[in-house]
């Protein structure tokens, strides 16, 4: 307990680290697959490459990607830039398919509607596509956020890897507390990332929950 | 006036969707496209709002061609109502509603006033105004949809199969209910129907279109069933267009008897069954004197002893009419 303790300020920085190196990706994936799926429903030959292109993608193990990526587009092996965006491509192999299943989960006659009231293409996609996928998009998202914190610790292999540096530490000195302080946070971050994003799921679909006619309004 | 001149929609693929369809569609007025499926009259009228584009010819409103137009500020001035509403699920009744002002530019308060005031003037609840769509039946949806429609106050209005997929008795209560809007808006309606009693119900002019985009026949209902263009207009109406064609002949001059000993009455002179050995049977459907010959066929077929009632508009039976009497007064 004392190794807690005394090594708050380094917890702190590891799990600060972790945080990062999952959040961003987790953005910058959905800043990518969001118009890419657009591009993907628009032009509708593109849809199944991508899915496939995306499938492909995410089985590639985590840590080869880590130790290739320097070497094709020239960062420092490192630098922390290989694992945000080794994960942004996982993330976006991931969401491509979920947008794209969100985007066509828009009603016709919605889309039909739409357009004939009057609603430039990039203004529909803004307010009505796209909060209208918000459900199936964000199932997407819940994944990817999990996955991503996971992921981030195997970063530890090359040196960057937030929590999982923790793990590195505790087979080094062959110490078991620093292993479970990390598998602990790592599961807690995890957890709490996926209630937040619940709760933003909520937020933005109030929608969503209100079905079934209601009885007393019927007439 | 909206005009189509030698419009033709020829696809890609060679489809021709709408051939050569020329048509003047009255200002002020309900129009109707009725046809079977694949006649063209969905493509007709989504070249008025340019969500198709037509291959050659020209489509003016009040003389101006819609090419001439930017397509989205076209549309925001064309009221659209489809099958189904096509509501937004993710917004709120008033807010659907309010879609048009906004893009238009109005403020915020204003938009949602106009929405309000139309939602109650199409008859909706407005306990209902902040719910989602998925909250609303069928039938309520329907009249959001045309409330969205009507929100900017456009002078056209296209209707596409908007009541088909409701309930009949839904769909007959939107139907009067649109009659009675129009009275008070009138607005140029377009109106497309693939069931031919809805058109000649509603049209003030039906546009009869057959399979491959040929107008058969353009004529108010009246004209259309009393004299069909040719034998695919006179099939599509149907076998009943006689009986039907009663609907639009009043029962106003009809020789009515008095009324009989037998017809009880209230204390009012209402109807209230036939004295019939001792038992009272049931009256059937009782016409007015504003109604039309079929509502007074209607009432002598549905009459237990053969005799109509003919009520006036207070209720008070005012004098009967038998089968053979009435169709004596039908014959030409």
């Amino acid at each position: 307990m004392s190794w807690i303790g005394d090594n708050t300020g380094l917890i702190w920085t590891q799990l600060g680290q972790h945080i990062y190196l999952s959040l961003i990706p987790m953005v910058l994936g959905l800043l990518i697959s969001v118009p890419l799926g657009y591009v993907a429903t628009r032009f509708s030959w593109l849809a199944n490459p991508l899915v496939a292109l995306g499938g492909v993608l995410y089985s590639l193990p985590s840590i080869a990607l880590f130790i290739v990526l320097p070497a094709i587009i020239g960062t420092k092996v490192l630098s922390q830039a290989n694992i945000i965006i080794a994960l942004t491509i996982y993330a976006v192999s991931l969401l491509i398919r979920n947008v794209i299943d969100g985007l066509r989960s828009v009603p016709e006659d919605v889309l039909q509607a739409a357009v004939s009231v009057g609603y430039g293409t990039l203004r529909r996609v803004v307010t009505i596509d796209l909060p209208i996928a918000v459900p199936v998009i964000f199932t997407g998202l819940r994944v990817v956020t999990v996955a991503n914190i996971s992921m981030v610790s195997v970063g530890a292999i090359i040196g960057v890897g937030g929590l999982g540096q923790l793990f590195t530490l505790g087979f080094q000195q062959d110490f078991l507390t620093p292993i479970v302080v990390g598998v602990v946070l790592s599961l807690a971050l995890a957890l709490i990332a996926d209630i937040l994003l619940v709760g933003l799921q909520r937020l933005l679909t109030p929608w969503a929950r209100a079905v079934a006619p209601v009885k007393e309004v019927l007439r | 006036m909206i005009e189509f001149e030698d419009v033709t929609k020829q696809y890609p693929d060679g489809t021709v969707a709408v051939d050569q369809l020329s048509l003047r569609i009255p200002s002020n007025e309900i129009t109707v496209f009725v046809g079977p499926s694949g006649c063209g009259k969905t493509t007709s009228l989504r070249m008025i709002n340019r969500t198709i584009e037509r291959s050659s010819g020209r489509i003016s409103i009040d003389g101006e061609d819609i090419n001439d137009k930017d397509p989205v500020v076209l549309r925001r001035g064309i009221g659209y109502v489809i099958q189904h509403a096509g509501l937004f699920p993710h917004k709120t009744v008033v807010d659907n509603v309010a879609t048009v002002p906004k893009l238009l530019g109005w403020d915020k308060k204003k938009s949602r006033s106009v929405a309000m005031e139309l939602l109650e003037r199409v008859g909706l609840d407005l306990k209902l105004a902040e719910r989602y769509p998925a909250q609303l039946s069928g039938g309520q949806q329907q009249r959001v949809g045309v409330a969205r429609a009507l929100a900017a106050d456009p002078l056209v209005m296209l209707m596409d199969e908007p009541f088909s997929a409701v309930d009949p008795i839904v769909r007959h209560q939107l139907q009067e209910e649109l009659l009675r809007l129009q009275r008070d808006i009138g607005k140029t309606i377009v109106f497309v129907t693939h069931d031919i009693d809805e058109a000649i119900k509603l049209g003030d002019n039906v546009a009869v279109l057959r399979v491959g985009g040929k107008l058969a026949q353009f004529a108010p209902p009246k004209e259309l069933l009393a004299d069909p263009a040719d034998d695919f207009v006179e099939s599509f109406i149907g076998q009943d267009r006689g009986y039907r064609k009663l609907t639009f002949l009043k029962a106003d001059h009809l020789p009515l008897g008095p009324v009989p000993a037998d017809l009880s009455l209230g204390d009012n002179g209402e109807p209230l069954g036939w004295q019939s050995n001792g038992e009272v049977l049931p009256i059937g459907a009782a016409f007015r004197t504003g109604d039309s010959l079929r509502a007074a066929m209607d009432a002598v077929l549905t009459s237990p002893v053969g005799q109509g009632i003919c009520v006036d508009e207070s209720g008070k039976a005012v004098g009967v009419i038998d089968y053979t009497t009435l169709t004596g007064a039908l014959r030409p």
